[in-house]
Formats: C-alpha cells, sequence, structure tokens
C-alpha cells in the first residue's frame, strides 16, 4: 500500500536482540504504542504511532532476530510482515560494537527489495570497546543512510526521524549494493530460480524464493512444493539434494558482503580483545568465580524481594484490603449473611490475593529486566548450563525455576526467555514442584509443631525431596519429549552495558499489568466458588458443602492420615497456599484464647504432619500459578496435565510418607 | 594468506586464546542455519575466550562472544593459520 492511500507511512523496526531496539521503539513511539501477539503466536507484537511535520508514521516493532531464517517464530513474524505488508521502510537497529552481526540481518533485508535504514545504536558501546567506526563511510558503502544512535540517551534520535521522513517523501532514492551467493553456486541458484520462475508463490519474490530454497527454508519449500506440479518439484529436489552445501555458500556470500561493507568503516582494536566485558567476564564466567557469583546475586534479588517486597506485601494486606473489607462489612451487615461474606471474604479476599502479587511481580520483573538489559542473564544461563543438561535443558532453564522459589508466577512467566518451544513447556511444566515462599509459610509453621527442634532438618527435607522429584520429572520429561538437535546450545553474551531506566520501568509496567489483566479473571471467581462452597449451605464452615466433600474424601484421606479439616486446608490451598493456614484456623475454631499451633499438635501425629507437608509442597500450585501456566502455555491441555500430575505426585508421595513414617 | 594446517579439526579442539579459520560445518540444517547465521561460515576467524576441556565454551566471532554447547561446537570444522608441528 502506497503512503499516500491512507496517509500513514509504515515502518518496520527490525535488528537482532540486545541492541537496544525496544529503547529506540519507546523514543519513536513515546505513549502512543499498543502491545498485543502476533496472531497465533506466542509473540509479542508492539505498535506505536509517531507525527513529525504533517505525516504521520505507524511503527511496528518486529521481534529481535539475527537473521530471516524460518528456523524460529520470531524470524517468521518478522519475515511475514515485510513481505506480506510491505511497509514503506525498514529501519534495522544494530549495535555498532557488533556491527558485522547486525549487517548479517541487513543483507537479508536488502534481499527482500524494501527500503532500509541503518540506526547504528551503541556507538558509545563500540567506543568503550575499542571500536572506530566512520558511519558516513559505511552509508557510502552500503548505499544506504547510516544513523549513528546512542539511543540509552537519546542521542540520534532527531536524525532518526528525520531520514525517516526523507525516505518517505522519497527525498533519498535508495541504490543499495546487495549480497550476492558465492561464486561457485551462481548456476545452481540461477537453475533454481528457473525452475520456479512460472510458480505463482503468492507475495513472495521469486529470487528470493530461489535463496531461500537453497538455505533449506522449511516453509518456502512447503508454498513451492504445494505450487509446482509433481514433476517440476521433484525436478527442484533433485537438485537442491546435489547441493545440499548450499546452506553455508548463501551464508558465506552474506558475510563476505558484510566484510567488504565494514572494510573502510570499521577499525579494530590493535591489541587484543582486552575490553571490559572480557574483564569482566573473566570472573562472571569463570567455573568456580561465576558460579559464587551467579549465587550473590541471586542471594541480592532474594534479599530485596524479601526486605522490600515482603513488608509491602503486609502492608497493602492490612491498609488497603483490610480497611475495605472493614468498610464493605459495616455497609452490608444489615443484609444477609452471604451478601456481606460473598463480598468481604469472597471478593475483597480474591482481590486482596491478586493485589499482594503486585510487589513481588514488579520486583522481580524489574530485576530480571535490570540483569538481562546489562547482560548478565546470558552469563548466568551459561555458568548454569551444565547442572541442566541430564533434563537436556539449557541454562537459561535455570532462571526461572530459581526465580520460582520467591513465587511460582514470576518462574512460570519467566519461561519465555527460553526460545526453543519444547524446553519452554517442560521448564513450566517443572516451576510448580519449587516451594514457593506461600508453601514455605504453611511448613514454617508446621514444621516445628511436630518435629521441634529437628523442623530445620525437616524442612531442608521437605525441600531436598521436592528438588528431586523436579529433577526426576525433568529427566524421565527430557528423555520423553527431546530429541538429539532439539533446542541447540547458542547464546550471544552480550557486551555488558548500563540499562536504560525507562525501558526497564516499561517492561515491568507491561508485563504486571498483563498478568494482572488475566489473573483477575482466574482468581476472582475461583476466591468466590472456594468462599461459597465452604460457606453454604449453612453459613458455617464445619457443615458447608466443602467440608461435606472433603468428608466424602475421608477415607482416601486416611491412606496419607489426613481428616476432612487437613483436606479442605490442602483444597483452600488453591486461592493461595498461605490460606491453609487460615483456613485450619477457622476449622479449629482457634480464636483469641486457643492458639492454632498447639490445637494442631495434639489433633494429628507426626506421621501426619510430615505428609501434610509433603502433600502441601507438591499438590496443584495456586491459582494465579494456574492462570499464569495457562497464558504461558496457551494450552489448556497441557495447564489440565500438568495440575493432574502434580495432584497424582503429591497423592502418591503423601501416602508414602505416611506410611513409611507412622511405622517409625 | 597465512599457511594453514592441512588437518581439520573441530572448534572443541581449540585451546583458550588461540585462533583458527572456519573451515566447514556439520550436522542438521536448523543447525547449521543458526550456526551459519550467527558468523560461523568457512573463511571467518574465531578465538576461543574459555575451553574448559568440558561443557559449554565461549568463542569470539567478529566482535560477538558467543556461549555454545560442546555437543554444537564439535559441528563446526576450523583450520589453525598456525600449524603447531615441530619444524
Amino acid at each position: 500500500m502506497s503512503p499516500s492511500d491512507t496517509g500513514e507511512i509504515t515502518v518496520a523496526l527490525a535488528g537482532p536482540p540486545n541492541v537496544g531496539k525496544s529503547t529506540v521503539f519507546n523514543l519513536l513511539t513515546g505513549l502512543h504504542q499498543h502491545v498485543g501477539n502476533w496472531t497465533g503466536k506466542t509473540v509479542e507484537r508492539k505498535e506505536g504511532t509517531f507525527q513529525f511535520g504533517r505525516t504521520s508514521f505507524r511503527v511496528i516493532d518486529l521481534p529481535g532476530t539475527y537473521s530471516l531464517t524460518a528456523a524460529s517464530p520470531e524470524e517468521l513474524v518478522a519475515r511475514e510482515f515485510i513481505i506480506r505488508e510491505r511497509p514503506d521502510m525498514v529501519v534495522a537497529v544494530l549495535n555498532a560494537a557488533l556491527l558485522e552481526h547486525g549487517l548479517y540481518l541487513v543483507a537479508e533485508l536488502l534481499s527482500l527489495r524494501v527500503p532500509v535504514i541503518i540506526g547504528l545504536n551503541m556507538m558509545d558501546v563500540a567506543r568503550n570497546e575499542g571500536l572506530a567506526i566512520e558511519p558516513e563511510v559505511l552509508s557510502a558503502a552500503l548505499g544506504l543512510p547510516v544513523i549513528p544512535m546512542e539511543a540509552s540517551s537519546k542521542g540520534g534520535i532527531k536524525d532518526l526521524v528525520k531520514a525517516i521522513a526523507e525516505v518517505a517523501e522519497g527525498v533519498r532514492v535508495q541504490e543499495p549494493h546487495r549480497p550476492e551467493i558465492r561464486e561457485d553456486h551462481r548456476s545452481v541458484l540461477d537453475r533454481t530460480e528457473g525452475l520456479i520462475e512460472d510458480l505463482d508463490l503468492g507475495p513472495y519474490p521469486h529470487d528470493w524464493a530461489a535463496l531461500k530454497l537453497l538455505e533449506g527454508d522449511e516453509e518456502i519449500s512447503r508454498i513451492t512444493a504445494a505450487a509446482a506440479p509433481a514433476d517440476r518439484w521433484e525436478e527442484i529436489l533433485r537438485l537442491l539434494k546435489k547441493h545440499e552445501d548450499a546452506l553455508v555458500a548463501v551464508a558465506s556470500g552474506r558475510y563476505a558482503w558484510v566484510e567488504r561493507m565494514v572494510r573502510a568503516a570499521l577499525v579494530r582494536p590493535q591489541a587484543g580483545p582486552i575490553s571490559l566485558t572480557h574483564r569482566i567476564d573473566r570472573w562472571l564466567t569463570h567455573p568456580a568465580w561465576g558460579l559464587l557469583a551467579f549465587a550473590a546475586v541471586m542471594s541480592a534479588v532474594f534479599f530485596l524481594t524479601y526486605a522490600i517486597g515482603i513488608p509491602l506485601q503486609g502492608f497493602l494486606e492490612k491498609a488497603v484490603i483490610q480497611n475495605l473489607q472493614g468498610l464493605v462489612g459495616g455497609w452490608t451487615s444489615a443484609g444477609p449473611w452471604w451478601v456481606q461474606g460473598a463480598l468481604v471474604e469472597g471478593f475483597l479476599g480474591g482481590l486482596g490475593t491478586l493485589l499482594t502479587f503486585v510487589p513481588i511481580l514488579v520486583l522481580f520483573f524489574g530485576l530480571t529486566a535490570i540483569l538481562e538489559d546489562v547482560g548478565y542473564l546470558a552469563r548466568a544461563a551459561f555458568i548454569m548450563d551444565r547442572f541442566m543438561h541430564a533434563m537436556h535443558l539449557h541454562g537459561k532453564s535455570c532462571l526461572p525455576l530459581i526465580i520460582g522459589f520467591g513465587c511460582n508466577v514470576p518462574g512460570v512467566l519467566g519461561t519465555r526467555i527460553i526460545e526453543s518451544t519444547r524446553a519452554r513447556l517442560l521448564t513450566m511444566f517443572l516451576v510448580p514442584l519449587v516451594p514457593c515462599t506461600g508453601r514455605m509459610a504453611v511448613i514454617a509453621f508446621l514444621a516445628p509443631l511436630f518435629f521441634g527442634e529437628r523442623a530445620p532438618l525437616v524442612t531442608v527435607g521437605l525441600i531436598l525431596l521436592a528438588l528431586g522429584l523436579l529433577f526426576a520429572t525433568g529427566l524421565i520429561g527430557g528423555r520423553l519429549f527431546f530429541r538429539q538437535d532439539d533446542s541447540p546450545f547458542i547464546m550471544e553474551l552480550p557486551l555488558y552495558h548500563i540499562p536504560n531506566l525507562r525501558t526497564i520501568r516499561r517492561i515491568v509496567q507491561r508485563q504486571s499489568l498483563e498478568f494482572l489483566r488475566k489473573a483477575f479473571f482466574v482468581i476472582l471467581p475461583v476466591s468466590l466458588i472456594v468462599w461459597a462452597l465452604s460457606r453454604f449451605p449453612g453459613g458455617e464452615a464445619g457443615s458447608s458443602y466443602l467440608a461435606g466433600f472433603s468428608r466424602a474424601l475421608e477415607p482416601a484421606g486416611a491412606l496419607m492420615g489426613f481428616d476432612w479439616r487437613l483436606i479442605v486446608a490442602l483444597l483452600a490451598g488453591f486461592i493461595a497456599k498461605e490460606n491453609a493456614l487460615a483456613v485450619l484456623a477457622v476449622l479449629f475454631g482457634a480464636g483469641e484464647g486457643a492458639a492454632l499451633g498447639d490445637l494442631i499438635a495434639s489433633a494429628y501425629p507426626p506421621a501426619t504432619g510430615l505428609a501434610f507437608m509433603a502433600s502441601q509442597l507438591l499438590f496443584i500450585p495456586c491459582a494465579a500459578t494456574v492462570a499464569a501456566f495457562k497464558q504461558e502455555s496457551r494450552s489448556w491441555r497441557l495447564t489440565i496435565y500438568n495440575m493432574l500430575y502434580l495432584f497424582l505426585l503429591s497423592a502418591a508421595v503423601s501416602i508414602a510418607v505416611y506410611q513409611v513414617a507412622r511405622r517409625i | 594468506m597465512t599457511p594453514r594446517s592441512a588437518v581439520p579439526m573441530t572448534l572443541t579442539q581449540l585451546g583458550p586464546g588461540e585462533r583458527a579459520v572456519v573451515a566447514g560445518l556439520a550436522g542438521g540444517r536448523r543447525l547449521m542455519a543458526r550456526m551459519a547465521s550467527l558468523g560461523f561460515v568457512p573463511g571467518v576467524e574465531v578465538v576461543m575466550v574459555q575451553n574448559l576441556g568440558r561443557g559449554a565454551l565461549i568463542v569470539q566471532v567478529h566482535q560477538a562472544r558467543l556461549a555454545l554447547g560442546r555437543g554444537e561446537a564439535h559441528r563446526i570444522l576450523i583450520v589453525r593459520p598456525h600449524p603447531r608441528v615441530p619444524a
């Protein structure tokens, strides 16, 4: 679509990961942005607008990719957008310190015949690495506008907008120097193109499709196979089979082009790479010191969360929710008991649960975003890689699991840093087995009641049990669902740089709100339903439907030494794990006089206590975690499998624990 | 051109601080495409940053530092510009 049709110019932002593309996007569009998902994909879609002169521009932030193969959903999304929606131009945001890698993507963009502007970001990082770059020389070599930028301090953004406007007005006509395939494969490319030139490939240009066929692109092969008569496709396949190394020839051609482009524009440091990054990495990727640093960083994250998050949580609970509950309770005291109960305990109680997640989520999202932006997360993944291999997972899977100790919800949400879908789903499956603070609160209360001085030992034992089961699950899951080669471990270790706090604030804001919006519709209904079940028909917990249901389950519960009250407590933990204690307090009638601890300790033998703590650790996670699981996996089936698995696992383990413990 | 050793070796055999030139790639198409797009193509110089003899390693390609698993590194064939054969 040409600009005159809509009066709006479409600009796509492309670029590899870790180049500050989000910061450029935010600088361009300010508050005028909208975040969603690409249709049918879990890839985030960011879109925004800005005005320059009398022209309005629509900016699409494409996912960060190193190339435009069909190897990942991100790459597919990026190239489908450029081919199908034909943006008026693409701004390629590159990291000046990693010029060659960025230009590889530009080589791919140029073969799509779309006007390209280069935003050469992180000029400061390049200087720190000892690189000297001359943007004008690069621009002359490429035949494209090259804008030097330091987006973290807003540098170069005005020049970029000016360049965008000039390309939009057609002031700058582009005659870029395009890359070519390596000499020895040129005739194969010509023959492939000849074989497909009369086929209807929809929006895909024939010369580009021929190149992609040589690269073994699965998507384009599928499209060509569908468009070609059978014998022709056979012929194409025979040709491609004979030249299976063409993939490397195409990539070599692009890198040869990249080398030619940077030859005059880039002066590399004379001495070896004794850069800042190199010096820091000597410690942070060291097998021993790196592990220590990792432990220190993670401890700091947890310390901050506990020191700031937990008190804030308590404050919100008291200042906001309890006051609201008092207020609403007063207004509705004249009405029927269940109106008051539903509003105060069901609705506001659920809202309280949701609200108290906010400090923890914001802290975790904020701290991990900072660590990622600085460049540390990649090092952490590298350090932890060796511990994850038995489960067929890579280092990156370790981070969500560790975050899960704070709260399973950000743990599940954190799995999005893992590229491979299978590895992401397996990690997500494992996160609920990590003992979160909510569950640990229950254990911390119960363990001393039953085991006195040996409570710390029992607690550590229970945690190790949960982690052992996590590892076993991962081991079996990894064997069952992974093939060799499924998720290669190749990862860029970005150059360290100062994070942009505004970008981080945006990320935290977006991720927290997105979760809260979705969790709202899970936690509130669940809270209301559980409340209703625990009060109706009579208004007393002891004679409620939930109690009746739990009494019916007592024969099964007896296998693990549970009476109906413990079953109610376990089930009520679905709203929030720490609820188990509050529910027990109600059922035991623990008030000002009688202490809950004494009542529980005298009601059950230690074997029951141990079995209950084990089931508490392993049972179906809280509703918020389930909501997060559904949001990230986009599959109710998988979510239900996960709940079912945890249900069966916790039942089996609790029975085993009880049956063994009561005989000792 | 510097003389190159005739015997190709894999990236896993390169010691820390040593330089070599990529000679070829092996493995599945997806893996090869991924490696190629990150700069592992014939003719490109690589510098080993960290290689402990086991576990993942760190390589510098152009100015980028890449971490890769041993299995993946084993699929990258290299030649050394200065062979370490006795004179």
